[in-house]
């Protein structure tokens, strides 16, 4: 097998004088949808901060597509395609629609690539065409979540970091939502997905990693993970 | 009712309501430097005011340097001798304002960002008493006279239109028949800052770096991760704030011709007030908030009385902050969570 496109290697990282995350590791190979699940507080939004290089990990190996992400800042992780769409979707409220989407793009130069990219985050959301002059925060709740993923498709990442995009949704748009991820991945684009809801995450995931207190405890293909009783008894309200 | 109405000296408020927006542009222009700076950083920069003040006194060095400082020297002096210096203020003066900012960033704000928001206040308080002794020991505890350089340029003209009144501006109004005085000074005022707040709005509303701006204050994390350095753009905007607050101690000089190293707290007050009062953290709102301090400035010591000024502008401020707690173009957009 060719090299991961993201590997993690004993990877520390907190907050202040606490440790959320220990000794971790997890790999992410090109073209892979791999889900993350863990209850509150496990240190799964903490893993995709510190990948990202908004919390400074503090040991441990972090490399990404070739690059020794511990070298870089936040800003310039980013440049090397790699997205994040954080917890709680954080889009820029009063910013139109068009303006999150421009600072999607912030870090690419090319005019011509960034429209086209616009036309295709319109045509896979129409909705944010409808509302493209419309701030950010008047969009439901659904809609921002959308507009989240679409900002973070402007980069033209290789991966995506998704934290918990079915947080607060209603049914009808998760499925929306985690359709649309399984057609970005199809398209290319590796995927790593933090989510409460499990279930619907290992089912369209290819592997899986359970993550209590900071530690991964399983690894997996997400089908198995989807027949473990652990998982199914802890994750899965079985 | 129609005995008062038909005394009332219409000529007299509409004097007082030139007077006011011009004080009001003037204050306007260093709020925009606290409004930007909070929002960005949250930071209620105190030094402000005191960067303001050392920018006058740069100003008064300036023009020394020129000779325009000595006794007489300007009642036979050109007017093209004159602005030269001038013009050379309007370039240097903001430019040293923007480093200097940028500069008490880089060393005093920004090793405490992530430090709870307690310290970086402390702190600007701190340079706030560094930068007022600077002016002490730059310009004396007196207040200093800065050469009226407007009124020596463009002097009013007698009655004859021959004969030149050393001393007093030029009233650009003097052969309309409306009694009202719109001087050279007000001119200028107006004439500078209100292409530069247009130029800042479209910088701001516009540009790559001006939506990065927006963005960064709103959400600095999620503008991390689009790959904006906020760093820079803290940087940029510190520069931009200290430029204004460099143009405003130009004109403040030229206008007021008084300058001395307490008057960074007293305008620097008003200004952070006007910030408030339009909603922290709003371009928009602190050039509102300017014009509406001036105008009570002027029209309350008028009409009220010069000692109420300060009270009166404070009583406006609670007034509106009852009504509007997050002043008067405060945002309030709802964040769905």
């Amino acid at each position: 097998m060719s090299a991961p496109l993201l590997s993690i290697r004993g990877l520390r990282a907190g907050y202040g004088p606490i440790d959320v995350l220990h000794d971790m590791d997890l790999t992410v190979h090109s073209g892979e949808i791999v889900a993350m699940i863990g209850a509150n507080g496990a240190g799964k939004s903490t893993t995709l901060m510190a990948i990202s290089g908004v919390v400074r990990p503090r040991a441990g190996e972090v490399r990404f597509d070739g690059h020794d992400l511990r070298a870089l800042p936040a800003h310039q992780i980013v440049c090397l395609g790699l997205a994040h769409s954080p917890e709680g979707r954080k889009i820029f409220p009063r910013l139109t629609v068009l303006e999150n989407l421009q600072m999607g793009a912030f870090s690419r130069t090319n005019p011509q690539e960034i429209a086209a990219d616009l036309e295709s985050a319109f045509t896979m959301f129409p909705i944010l065409r409808e509302r493209m002059h419309q701030a950010g925060g008047l969009l439901s709740g659904g809609q921002q979540q959308m507009l989240a993923i679409a900002r973070a498709l402007m980069i033209r990442p290789k991966l995506l970091l998704l934290d918990e995009p079915s947080l607060g949704l209603a049914p009808q748009i998760v499925s929306q939502i985690f359709n649309v991820i399984r057609d970005l991945n199809q398209k290319g684009v590796s995927v790593l997905l933090v989510e409460q809801n499990a279930r619907m995450a290992l089912k369209i995931a290819h592997r899986g990693y359970v993550l209590e207190t900071g530690r991964i405890t399983l690894a997996d293909k997400a089908e198995t993970l989807l027949h473990d009783p652990r998982v199914r008894a802890a994750y899965l309200g079985e | 009712m129609l005995v008062m109405w038909a005394a009332f000296d219409w000529t007299n408020f509409g004097q007082q309501t030139i007077n006011g927006l011009t004080i009001g542009a003037l204050i306007a222009l260093i709020a925009l430097g606290y409004t930007m700076v909070y929002g960005i950083v949250e930071l209620i920069n105190f030094a402000h005011g005191d960067l303001f003040m050392l920018g006058c006194f740069l100003a008064l060095s300036l023009v020394s340097v020129f000779g325009l400082n000595e006794a007489g020297v300007l009642a036979t002096m050109p007017w093209w001798r004159i602005l030269g210096p001038v013009l050379l203020c309007f370039l240097v003066i903001p430019l040293f304002c923007a480093g200097l900012n940028l500069a008490v960033d880089r060393v005093v704000y920004k090793p405490l960002r992530n430090a709870p928001k307690l310290a970086p206040l402390v702190s600007a308080i701190g340079v706030s008493f560094i930068f007022m002794n600077i002016g002490l020991f730059w310009g004396g505890a007196q207040d200093v006279n800065f050469p009226d350089l407007v009124a020596a340029a463009w002097p009013e003209k007698s009655a004859d239109g021959e004969r030149i009144q050393t001393g007093i501006v030029r009233n650009l109004l003097a052969d309309s028949d409306t009694g009202l005085r719109f001087t050279v000074k007000d001119a200028m005022v107006i004439g500078v800052t209100v292409p530069l707040m247009l130029a800042l709005s479209l910088f701001v509303s516009f540009t790559k770096t001006g939506k990065a701006m927006r963005a960064t204050a709103q959400n600095p994390v999620a503008a991390q991760l689009m790959g904006i350095n906020v760093d820079w753009v803290i940087g940029v905007t510190f520069l931009i704030g200290g430029a204004m607050a460099g143009f405003g101690s130009v004109m403040y000089a030229l206008t007021l011709n008084t300058v001395g190293y307490q008057m960074g707290f007293q305008n620097g007050l008003y200004a952070f007030t006007a910030a408030v009062l339009g909603g922290i953290g709003n371009i928009y709102g602190a050039v509102l908030g300017g014009i509406v301090i001036g105008l009570v400035r002027s029209l309350g010591s008028e009409y009220v009385g010069e000692t109420w000024t300060s009270a009166l502008v404070f009583a406006v401020l609670i007034v509106i902050l009852v009504f509007r707690p997050s002043g008067l173009l405060g945002s309030r957009t709802p964040e769905k969570v």
